[in-house]
């Protein structure tokens, strides 16, 4: 079993400075890598073989509106079954330039997971074979998951928020 | 006599032949199609009887849990996680109560695990017997079905014993239970232990060796390991494939380390095998709540966080710091820590994944569920190419695709 330390420290000979902001919220190993690097260290963790992070758990997006240059984060969730350690990576986004390399030359699995976080943030996974909606209908004209739009209605009078704590 | 002339005029020359024309039909299998069990749409290409390609559309009961959640406080969130796999609901409240426990930090003790993780096994016995039975209706067995629906009906009293409700559980409270283990659950519970073993053996004897029923599901939508790998699979998918992944083994979580069980894995990734783990599976998860009933042990059946943990409603009419926190929990004046989780249980279809992010609020900044079927469903399309529309089925049953949680 591999130790977090070890894996960040074999990234970061590896990658240098492109991979940043190394974190272990509850045991769990998190970074953030540029999206020029994600593909290459995604695959780099999934061949070497003191890694093995052959499976990819999940892939979803995250909206920071106030976070300007980076208010979409894509974040990665992978689990190396052989060393049993899961890793979670990061790539922040600006909403200027909303476009990632597509995963889905290394995991099937990435397409439907990629086309559900474009299909709720509108991140555009570059080279993805079917980047269309896949929960909501097609003709859906924004994306409904992103911090400007509100759950509820706001123009609604009959419900003061501040009276629950919201 | 005269001749006979024999040769026809009325048949036309080769050349007058219409060309017969080669093309694919487009199959709608479903919206709405009893053999699909649920709503979700294929539309199959096919030649003749088999299938050329297939693209799924789903999304026919979205509900935007995700969005919803961003309102919601943390305990109003398990009636969502309810409405995914309605099949095994307590594994998803509690998967769910066990995410936010670990971020707040909120040690849950053995009692209250240990009735977790029963019902946890109780629910995916209720998984897996309708995966299979169905899957036995599929292929023309109707019986064992209807058999199997009655021990269903048995762990539903046990869910009403112990939350009150039956297939929207919304089961068990952060920090633990919401009422300990009355005398009745147990009296059903170990009535169950005995019961249900006969049943399931007549249901493995009238399929596990029944010709038909091999001869239908062998070699039916076979999957290889390493694909299912890369497609995502997990859960007793994966382990028909051969890959021995099991949450409750590699991340332990609700003193799962303290139960002895196997992981039965397949060997060729088909139907049939994946009947035949599920069905393995029933037999363990059976001796894990047998161990568990068995090994109950005695104290209290919720954490000892009363800024999280709903108090009993007597001592909210009797204490004064009961009612307070009673009325601070329900209009939402508690806060979490910001912090960010990934937490995963066993679902019945897999790993069922809870990502968590609060920013200190009392709802999630944002939560993302990992649901299995929608992960490995997407892999149905290359496991049913250049099979026959009858076999497709049978490979759709047995991968046990469950619409709420497709769709979330």
């Amino acid at each position: 079993m591999l130790t977090n330390q070890e894996v960040a420290e074999g990234l970061l000979e590896k990658f240098g400075d492109q991979v940043f902001d190394f974190e272990e919220p509850y045991g769990l190993l998190t970074l953030s890598t540029t999206r020029e690097e994600i593909i290459p260290l995604m695959e780099f963790l999934r061949d070497h073989k003191n890694y093995q992070v052959i499976f990819l758990t999940d892939i979803t997006g995250v909206q920071y509106p106030d976070n300007t240059g980076k208010e979409y984060v894509v974040v990665y969730h992978m689990h190396s079954f052989v060393h049993n350690f899961r890793i979670r990576i990061k790539v922040a986004l600006s909403a200027a330039d909303i476009h990632i390399p597509t995963a889905t030359g290394l995991f099937a699995s990435a397409n439907w997971m990629e086309r559900e976080t474009y299909d709720f943030f509108g991140i555009l996974f570059d080279g993805h074979p079917n980047l269309k909606r896949i929960l909501n209908i097609e003709e859906m004209d924004y994306f409904p998951m992103r911090k400007e739009y509100p759950l509820e209605d706001a123009t609604r009078e009959d419900k003061i928020d501040a009276l629950f704590g919201r | 006599m005269a001749d006979i002339e024999l040769l026809p005029h009325n048949v036309p020359s080769q050349s007058e032949l219409p060309e017969l024309v080669e093309e694919l039909t487009t199959l709608n299998l479903g919206p709405t199609h009893p053999a699909t069990h649920g709503i979700f749409q294929n539309i199959l290409k096919m030649d003749g009887e088999k299938i050329v390609s297939g693209e799924q559309t789903i999304g026919y009961i979205h509900r935007a849990f995700e969005k919803i959640a961003e309102r919601r406080p943390f305990y109003q969130i398990t009636t969502l996680t309810d409405r995914m796999n309605y099949c095994s609901s307590p594994i998803n409240n509690l998967g769910w109560h066990m995410t936010v426990e670990k971020l707040l930090g909120v040690e849950v003790p053995k009692r209250a695990q240990y009735i977790r993780v029963l019902m946890m096994e109780l629910a995916r016995i209720t998984d897996h017997i309708i995966c299979n039975s169905i899957l036995g209706v599929d292929t023309g067995a109707f019986t064992g079905f209807l058999y199997v629906m009655q021990k269903r009906e048995e762990v539903y009293e046990i869910y009403e014993e112990v939350c009150g409700a039956r297939l929207t559980t919304n089961m068990g409270r952060l920090g633990g239970m919401e009422r300990d283990l009355s005398s009745t659950a147990i009296r059903k519970i170990k009535e169950f232990i005995k019961s249900f073993p006969p049943v399931l053996r007549e249901l493995e004897k009238l399929l596990n060796r029944n010709r038909i029923f091999m001869d239908r599901t062998i070699n039916v939508g076979p999957i290889s390991a390493e694909r299912a790998l890369s497609y995502g699979f997990t859960g007793p998918n994966l382990r028909a494939a051969g890959v021995d992944y099991d949450v409750r083994v590699m991340n332990p979580y609700s003193s799962y380390q303290d139960f002895e069980f196997d992981v039965p894995i397949g060997q060729n990734g088909d139907t049939y095998d994946r009947y035949m783990v599920r069905n393995e599976e029933m037999w363990q998860s059976l001796r894990i709540v047998e161990q568990a009933i068995n090994n109950l042990p005695e104290g209290p059946y919720y954490a000892d966080a009363p800024e999280y943990y709903l108090p009993p409603k007597n001592e909210v009419y009797r204490n004064m710091e009961a009612l307070i926190y009673h009325f601070k929990i329900v209009m939402g004046e508690i806060d979490a820590p910001a912090g960010e989780v990934y937490h995963a249980v066993e679902g019945g279809n897999g790993e069922l994944g809870f990502y968590l992010i609060s920013d200190g609020g009392r709802a999630p900044y944002r939560l993302h569920f990992r649901r299995p079927s929608f992960i490995y469903y997407q892999a149905y399309p290359e496991m049913c190419k250049g099979s026959s529309l009858s076999d497709a089925i049978l490979t759709m049953s047995s991968l046990n695709v469950i619409a709420g949680e497709l769709d979330a």
